[in-house]
């Protein structure tokens, strides 16, 4: 559905999106995700033709961005970052200039203007000025006019930000919902959002991807190099005996909590199985109690915090577990 | 090209920025109207018109600010940017409805004509020619004030730099004079003016080669020149600055002249001045 291809923009001698590629599949929600300052802003700017890039295209559907805008154009619903709403008009007025720019047919518009505001629910506010709207509102004037005409793409440049709780819950079911139907690409750097409602997520930092794969793959790759939480009502040594007796494991650390008298050893594995029935069995053989034993669990969260603090190996390591799981999966679609 | 056009006149409309132009329009015609041609029975409407004309140019900053300072500071214009319409459409759209603002004040002042023909003498060929020439170079300078409102996202910048420029032209007449006519003159006058074009080119381009080629190039034709044909720069400068603002050619209009040439030259600037806008929105997409 969507092609960038070596995507390059500078801003003077600045590198604001460097090299990038990826392909996004038709009815799927990506999650774009990566820290203020990433490249994600522009990245949707040039891929919805607003501003040009240094080097690289876009493909939407086929056409190219820079060679056939009014082709790729008409395919796309754009939401940036601030809605770009004209205060002084009404909300209906607004999204029939929108309409009518947007080249939808005239016998259209009406339905079309109709079936916006229904999905965005802002049929009851269709009278009013857009200045004296909250923001929550405007907002949701802005998705409307994104999704008029309903395109084959939705693009949403971080579109819950600034809603109170209830508003964030209501625009990601919005976002579910044209999610079946649309390939919506939303920007964010909330990971709980990305998880609830992206089928992919794609983290992008310094202008890099350095990872895209579903949320729930990105934590297993980062929980292959997670570590063991132990924690034992014995004395620091028997633990540390008792944990270097199981094999496979590469390194232990312990440490004696002295208010609850427990002990905390953290445990390194140099393989990617979990190790964690053997300890169970060496606590049970040694007869030493066990009051916790678990995986240190990565969360979307630490993923993203990992690959973006600019740790190499980590980046490098997702990188290639992504695309080996990929090649499986293609290799798996080609037998079937 | 509709939507932004209809947009964007009824935006002029309601908020009151297009009703206060045509109305100080309006008021100061109107009051030069009934002075002159009403109360001292002069029945040439054009030359009134002409007269005061300029005041009519140095409003218009009010009408062009926002035309595009306002879609940039605001971010409404990511909505025009990522349609499927052209930016030579929307430029036009929004051209049109500010022309269309200005054409209505203008069409308004259509009727004092006719109000002196029911008073006896008239002449309705030179005053309409005179109504249209006003329109006309009003439509030129509204495209120089939409260029530079292009330039920046704050409108009083836009406002104060269109008003110094058309300041500058209305101004022009009074400053040529006081340029020396002699030929060195006018030769370092277009030494300094062909360093500019390469200086301007180099910062747009950013081509060395280029702009240090034209410089050069540029340089040695004018000395060359110099030393062949000396005559040629004579009251150059002078000349060529004379010529440039719009308003020099407005007397012909009232002199019963219909001044064709003047006309292409009002048009042509204002396509120009189209063209660039463009051009810069385009050179904002891409640095």
């Amino acid at each position: 559905m969507i092609e960038v291809k070596n995507l390059v923009k500078k801003y003077g001698s600045h590198l604001a999106v460097d090299h990038l590629n990826f392909t996004v599949e038709s009815g799927k929600i990506y999650g774009f995700l990566g820290p203020n300052g990433a490249g994600k802003s522009t990245t949707m700017n040039i891929m919805t033709g607003y501003i040009g890039a240094t080097e690289g295209d876009v493909l939407i559907d086929g056409h190219s961005i820079s060679d056939e805008p009014e082709e790729a154009k008409k395919r796309i619903g754009y939401l940036p970052e601030i809605p770009p709403l004209y205060i002084d008009m009404k909300v209906i007025e607004y999204l029939k200039f929108a309409a009518e720019l947007k080249g939808i047919e005239k016998g259209k518009r009406a339905k079309a203007i109709t079936d916006a505001m229904q999905l965005t629910r802002i049929s009851d506010v269709q009278g009013r000025l857009i200045k004296n709207l909250s923001k929550g509102y405007r907002q949701r004037v802005g998705l409307a006019q994104a999704v008029l005409g309903l395109p084959e793409v939705i693009i949403l440049d971080e579109p819950t930000v600034g809603l109170d709780p209830k508003q964030i819950i209501e625009i990601r079911d919005m976002i579910k919902k044209l999610g079946k139907k649309h390939t919506v690409i939303l920007s964010s750097h909330i990971m709980q959002e990305v998880s609830a409602v992206c089928d992919e997520v794609m983290i992008i930092s310094h202008g890099k991807m350095v990872a895209c794969d579903t949320p729930a793959r990105l934590e297993k790759i980062m929980e292959d190099t997670s570590k063991i939480i132990v924690k034992s009502n014995a004395d620091a040594n028997s633990v540390s005996n008792i944990l270097n007796t199981v094999p496979s494991i590469a390194s232990v650390s312990v440490k004696k909590n002295e208010e609850t008298g427990t002990v905390e050893a953290v445990v390194t594995t140099n393989t990617n199985e979990d190790v964690r029935e053997r300890i169970f069995k060496a606590f049970a053989e040694n007869d030493a109690s066990l009051l916790e034993l678990y995986s240190h669990k990565m969360s979307l969260e630490d993923v993203f915090i990992k690959l973006t603090s600019g740790s190499k190996k980590e980046t490098e390591k997702v990188k290639r577990h992504t695309i080996k799981k990929k090649d499986e999966d293609a290799d798996k679609e080609g037998e079937a | 090209m509709n939507a932004v056009y209809k947009r964007d006149l009824k935006s002029y409309f309601s908020n009151m920025i297009g009703c206060l132009y045509i109305a100080f329009i309006v008021a100061l015609v109107g009051i030069y109207f009934s002075f002159y041609n009403m109360g001292n029975g002069y029945p040439y409407f054009g030359d009134v018109l002409n007269s005061i004309s300029y005041i009519v140019f140095l409003a218009l900053p009010i009408l062009t600010m926002r035309s595009f300072s306002d879609e940039i500071r605001t971010g409404t214009d990511q909505i025009l940017y990522t349609s499927k319409a052209s930016i030579t459409r929307i430029v036009m759209g929004k051209y049109m409805a500010m022309v269309t603002v200005f054409g209505i004040a203008m069409g308004i002042l259509c009727f004092c004509p006719l109000i002196i023909a029911t008073c006896g003498s008239h002449d309705f060929k030179v005053d309409y020619s005179c109504i249209l020439a006003v329109f006309l170079i009003g439509a030129a300078y509204i495209a120089l004030g939409m260029f530079i409102s292009s330039l920046t996202e704050s409108n009083i910048i836009a406002a104060v730099l269109t008003f110094g420029v058309l300041l500058l032209l209305q101004m022009m007449t009074g400053i040529t004079s006081f340029i020396p006519t002699t030929s060195l003159a006018s030769f370092v006058g277009c030494i300094i003016a062909v360093i500019a074009v390469s200086v301007i080119y180099y910062t747009l381009a950013a081509n060395v080669i280029i702009a240090s080629g034209l410089g050069v190039t540029g340089t040695i034709a004018l000395v060359v020149l110099y030393f062949v044909k000396k005559s040629v720069y004579a009251s150059l400068i002078p000349n060529v600055l004379n010529k440039i603002p719009l308003t020099d050619s407005l007397n012909n209009f009232s002199l019963k002249t219909f001044d064709v040439t003047a006309i292409i030259y009002y048009i042509s600037v204002a396509v120009l001045f189209i063209f660039l806008t463009t051009q810069s929105i385009q050179k904002k997409r891409y640095s």
